[in-house]
């Protein structure tokens, strides 16, 4: 057996040795790396997409999807496989190009943001030093897939929706900014890696619970999660497509592959956001204690469960929060949130020039 | 050529071909996509000149919340390009002799600019991008960069006075007072007595 795995060491240094270190050798590995980032996450939304249904069901003492595989478990791959296989319907008034290519920008710029976001230690494809406003850029250009495939429709429930969903976009990305600021002024470094590392030592060392900042940053935390459900249009902010006014809003006339790019698009965004609360406010990586039990756990699988608590979080608020009327979304954005932030940017600045006493 | 230029090549000629496309496009809406294009590939080749903050505040500021305003009111305007193009040959001569003179313009400025003794641009005290442009606006620039502010805070105001409109019948929400509602100040329970009816 040892002489084995010998043998495949020597083959795998013969094949390897000459080209790590090119640009042929760095081209591969770092699409080896994409793809095993890309691959990972599809795969973790099968089930996270089956978790939100399940998670919904058992706030309305339903089931759930449960015959497709033990516990519905293999539900999304079912689901999967009707969306690939059913027909492409493209109506006619439609411009045709942008109608197929926004559901394409959806899913890409969805997926394109995990690039920068460290899931361990060291495990992060690009580690770049603007990396939070490069996801910031990135989730700010996540409304175009909406706009261009409500136009794209040339219907008018699409249409509207893909309005709706340009104002609220646009609205609720300057109260995120602001939220960022105040984290990138706390970490002094935008490099998402550093933001974490700034947080390392257990919970009273987290962002939102740090004590001398918590008055600000617990309600920061808030701030985003409410801006995430907004900018990922989840409930209650789902006005895009809200079924009782637009009927599906600016999915109206999409159907089998491209719809189903715009809803993996449409999680994986929500995921980002996830990630991003955990970058942000929740210490990453670092366990929420710095004890024995809890530092035997490899530090992905803290990353991980704490982006599925939120993602929890965000099926709850799914599940019980009534949607809002579009005034009411406005206000709170730009009346509530807008100011409340730009208040707490200027008082963490203050804080970290003048409160370095302790 | 290395990776460096490869990139260059490639983003460069997107950035032309679609700043092309600008112009060419019949369709406005297409025309604004074309630009968004160009916005994002000019930040491409930001990032390649090392000025990675600046290319990505280009892409939060100008392709994630200036172009999407663009798209809307293209969407929402009803713009019939064919009119527009048929005043094309009439306005063709003054149009070229804007496009020669700022032609002439910038030949002019990049020959000068080799007879600059001072450099051109401010010396960097600190390596980082974000840190350096920051300690250049806070100190050598400050009044430039406060006069900005004060010049974009006048804009905002001068926008908001330009469209805000009191409409005397339209009735508002008001939260804090439907909050602030009680059941005493809202509501009595009485008990009837079947037959009298309630009593005023």
């Amino acid at each position: 057996m040892n002489g084995v795995m010998q043998s495949v060491a020597n083959w795998w240094d013969g094949v390897w040795g000459p080209i790590s270190g090119t640009p042929v050798g760095w081209t591969l590995f770092t699409t080896g790396q994409i793809l095993l980032v890309t691959v990972g996450i599809l795969l973790s939304l099968a089930f996270l997409l089956l978790a939100d249904r399940k998670i919904w069901a058992g706030v309305q003492m339903r089931k759930g999807p449960n015959v497709v595989g033990p516990f519905g478990l293999l539900q999304s791959f079912a689901d999967f496989l009707k969306f690939v296989t059913k027909e492409i319907v493209i109506p006619a008034g439609s411009d045709k190009v942008v109608f197929l290519l926004a559901p394409l920008l959806t899913f890409i710029l969805a997926f394109i943001g995990w690039a920068v976001v460290p899931f361990a230690p060291g495990w992060v494809i690009a580690d770049l030093n603007v990396g939070i406003l490069y996801l910031f850029a990135i989730s700010s250009l996540g409304v175009y897939g909406i706009i261009m495939g409500g136009w794209a429709s040339n219907s008018k429930y699409p249409f509207l929706g893909g309005l709706r969903s340009a104002a609220q976009m646009v609205s609720y990305e300057v109260s995120i900014g602001f939220v960022i600021v105040t984290v990138i002024l706390l970490a002094g470094s935008m490099n998402l890696s550093d933001i974490v590392n700034n947080q390392a030592g257990g919970l009273a060392h987290w962002h939102a619970f740090a004590p001398k900042t918590l008055v600000i940053m617990f309600p920061m935390m808030v701030i985003f999660f409410v801006s995430a459900l907004a900018e990922t249009n989840r409930p209650p902010f789902d006005l895009p497509e809200a079924e009782s006014e637009l009927v599906a809003g600016y999915q109206v006339e999409y159907s089998s592959t491209p719809y189903l790019l715009f809803m993996i698009g449409e999680y994986a965004n929500i995921v980002l956001m996830c990630a991003m609360l955990t970058i942000l406010f929740f210490g990453g990586w670092h366990p929420p204690l710095d004890v024995a039990p809890l530092t035997w756990l490899h530090p992905f699988v803290w990353f991980a469960l704490k982006v599925v608590f939120w993602f929890f979080m965000f099926a709850m608020v799914k599940a019980i929060v009534p949607r809002y009327r579009y005034d009411q979304l406005m206000r709170l954005g730009w009346k509530v949130f807008l100011p409340t932030s730009l208040v707490a940017v200027a008082l963490v600045a203050a804080i970290q020039v003048y409160g370095r006493v302790s | 050529m290395g990776l460096y230029d490869i990139a260059f090549y490639i983003i460069s000629a997107i950035t032309v071909l679609a700043a092309v496309g600008v112009v060419a496009a019949r369709n406005p809406v297409h025309a604004v996509l074309f630009l968004i294009l160009a916005f994002f590939n000019a930040a491409g080749l930001m990032v390649l000149m090392g000025a990675e903050f600046l290319a990505m505040l280009l892409v939060v500021v100008y392709v994630g919340a200036v172009a999407v305003l663009f798209l809307f009111v293209v969407m929402m305007l009803d713009v019939d390009f064919v009119r527009l193009r048929q005043g094309f040959a009439q306005y063709l001569p003054a149009g070229l002799v804007g496009a020669i003179v700022l032609l002439v313009e910038m030949l002019v400025v990049t020959q000068a600019a080799k007879d600059i003794r001072q450099p051109m641009v401010a010396e960097l005290r600190h390596p980082e991008n974000v840190r350096a442009i920051g300690y250049e606006l806070y100190t050598d620039y400050a009044f430039y960069f406060q006069a900005c502010g004060i010049i974009l805070l006048i804009a905002m105001i001068g926008a908001i006075v330009l469209t805000l409109r009191h409409h005397p019948n339209v009735r508002r929400q008001n939260i804090a007072r439907q909050v602030g509602r009680r059941r005493e100040d809202s509501m009595e329970i009485v008990s009837v007595k079947t037959g009298s009816g309630v009593e005023e």
